[in-house]
């Protein structure tokens, strides 16, 4: 990881070996990477190459079945306390959002830090507000979800994940559900946060992102890592087949 | 340009609405002299002056009644009977039900294949089949009365029925009642300060945190501290042939209420195990990613959403249960359509005693739809 030679060795995220099986099918071939604190990664591959499962897996959504994973310094096994521990240091957003259709916004916002981290409601409600504020969609704080734009939706649900101030954002494809028109309104959510130093790992198709906010990019083929690379060597010197297949198909268009 | 009559979709749909209505009435009309007619050959008008006539059959249980008082009472004794077989029916069918259908989505093997089991068991056999089953093959079955199985002191099972220790109040219970009603009092008061403590913490909590454990002292203390004790157990006692005292549930009864509450809980189990599976996967996942718990999750998350999908069909298996209740006729249990029945045959009366029980039955299951719908209203009155 020749990019990121300078920056000091202090791993969030430490993957080693990590396999994974629906039925027969073996999703998760041995990921060993790992993630520096207040790194961006953007992660991408054709569907079905296990890039949303290997995400999915780093806050327990998927449990592996081989392999180490530890995230902050908390090693994820069926230990319940730590799985609890995890969710709580790492902040998820959803393709589909998955907004709780029963609250309102503010209160999709308030849950997890009245519920988890026992805050006041007020507390609480000063927290989802300034966030609804950071996310350009305060007004929108007493409707339903149901009556938000898509767009409007993610940004609730990408507040949702800061409220409980996590160490790390895991993005599974955030903008794939998307009208074009209201995936520039998320992606300016998600660079903001990239740019007050959130440690973050994205996995999406927006390529133009990627070249702009990451620091690196991992390519997903068939359950294995095939390229890890600086967005600058990515797409301009890629090293395997596979991957200048991918970038001269996503770039056509 | 106007559009021709019977081309103007706008005029179609008026006329042909029309059109129904009048063949409704027409049909209506040609049973309605069709029927007086028959009437009227077999010597009958309609009118309900036999109701005050005396009834002179036997009911076997229910309410107070005695051969000599009116067919209205005797309907009456039916009505209760079906009133009472169907609210605890639904009440045992709901708990049944609820319980079987968490129980099919655990992740433990043995109870999801033993809640399966159960569900494809009773939800594919004929009710009618299973109430036979319930009495003749296993109520009936039951020891002779002399050879009852007594559970624990006072509790007799045998081929009559169930029997049960009843409460029966004595002058203490005045004394205690008074204990009870403060108790009320201090506990509505603790009520409130919680609510405001937490109000003011605002924090989420279990409101009646002090007012529970506080009513639950006055009231024991109290039970204790009245002279008389309020409430004495009047036990069943074997007197001749059969017992005597105490509270039974006749083998009718019994073998009805098994049967309705088993097979309807297995069709309560299937909406609850729906219910929860229509719930979003993604919803779960996104609670557990905000750090909730799987008790938070299921209660936070889950049933809000579940319970007003669980509610329309869970309603329409109330109403199956009350309607199915009139299987009863077939082991004899005196409900209003057995007590229907037998009020047709001894009067001839047929219409008038048909039209009462498809009232009744009406009526009961209007009032359920009636309070379910208010419920599901109320639950889901924040959307």
């Amino acid at each position: 990881m020749d990019h990121l030679e300078n920056a000091p060795n202090d791993p969030i995220i430490v993957c080693e070996d990590v396999h994974k099986w629906f039925d027969d099918f073996h999703v998760l071939k041995g990921i060993t990477t790992s993630f520096q604190k207040g790194e961006k990664a953007v992660i991408c591959g054709p569907s079905g190459s296990g890039k949303s499962t290997f995400i999915r897996t780093l806050n327990r959504l998927e449990e592996h079945q081989r392999g180490t994973i530890i995230v902050d310094g908390v090693e994820l096994s069926d230990d319940l306390r730590n799985i609890n521990l995890i969710r709580q240091e790492v902040g998820m957003v959803f393709q589909q959002f998955n907004l709780f259709p029963h609250l309102t916004n503010l209160q999709n916002i308030t849950l997890g830090p009245i519920r988890v981290r026992k805050m006041t409601k007020s507390e609480a409600e000063e927290i989802a507000l300034s966030l609804l504020e950071r996310v350009d969609i305060v007004d929108q704080a007493y409707k339903y979800p149901s009556e938000i734009s898509g767009g409007q939706q993610q940004r609730v649900a990408i507040a949702r994940a800061l409220a409980m101030e996590p160490k790390i954002m895991l993005f599974d494809e955030p903008t794939s559900a998307l009208d074009p028109e209201m995936i520039t309104e998320v992606l300016d959510v998600m660079r903001e946060l990239a740019r007050s130093g959130m440690t973050m790992l994205v996995v999406t198709h927006e390529m133009g992102f990627a070249r702009e906010v990451a620091d690196r990019i991992l390519f997903f083929d068939e359950g294995a890592i095939v390229e890890d690379a600086a967005p600058a060597n990515f797409f301009d010197n890629p090293q395997h087949e596979r991957t200048k297949l991918f970038i001269s198909q996503t770039l056509q268009h | 340009m106007s559009i021709p009559f019977w081309r103007d979709v706008r005029v179609l749909r008026v006329l042909l609405q029309v059109l129904f209505l009048i063949g409704i009435f027409l049909l209506a009309g040609v049973l309605y002299t069709n029927m007086l007619t028959g009437l009227s050959n077999l010597g009958l008008t309609l009118n309900l002056d036999f109701l005050g006539n005396e009834a002179g059959f036997d009911i076997s249980e229910g309410i107070e009644y005695e051969p000599s008082e009116t067919y209205l009472k005797a309907f009456w004794v039916g009505v209760v009977n079906t009133l009472k077989v169907s609210l605890i029916g639904i009440v045992c069918a709901t708990i049944l039900g609820l319980v079987v259908g968490i129980a099919r989505l655990s992740s433990n093997w043995l109870i999801r294949t033993i809640a399966a089991i159960y569900v494809e068991c009773f939800r594919n056999i004929p009710l009618l089949l299973q109430i036979l089953f319930w009495y003749t093959a296993v109520i009936l079955q039951l020891p002779r009365v002399r050879e009852s199985i007594s559970l624990f002191e006072g509790v007799f099972i045998n081929q009559r029925g169930v029997y049960l220790p009843s409460p029966e109040p004595t002058a203490g219970l005045n004394v205690w009642g008074g204990f009870l009603l403060a108790g009320l009092v201090l506990a509505v008061i603790l009520y409130i300060l919680r609510a405001k403590q937490l109000q003011r913490l605002e924090r989420p909590g279990f409101r009646a945190k002090w007012a529970l454990p506080a009513f639950l002292i006055v009231a024991v203390l109290g039970w204790f501290l009245t002279p008389e004790i309020p409430f004495t157990l009047d036990f069943p006692v074997l007197r001749g042939f059969n017992f005597v005292g105490g509270l039974s549930l006749s083998p009718e009864f019994s073998a009805l209420l098994i049967g309705l509450s088993v097979y309807t809980g297995a069709f309560i189990a299937e909406i609850v195990r729906s219910g929860i599976q229509a719930v979003a996967k993604g919803q779960r996942e996104a609670a557990r990613a905000v750090g909730l718990s799987e008790s938070q999750t299921l209660q936070l998350v889950v049933l809000p959403q579940a319970i007003p999908i669980i509610v329309p069909p869970l309603t329409s298996q109330y109403l199956n249960l009350a309607k199915n209740s009139s299987l009863a006729i077939a082991i004899g249990f005196p409900d209003v359509f057995s007590i229907g029945n037998t009020m047709m045959l001894q009067t001839g009366q047929s219409i008038p005693v048909f039209a009462m029980i498809m009232v009744s039955y009406l009526i009961m299951s209007l009032t359920t739809s009636a309070a379910m719908n208010w419920y599901n209203r109320w639950i889901t009155r924040n959307r």
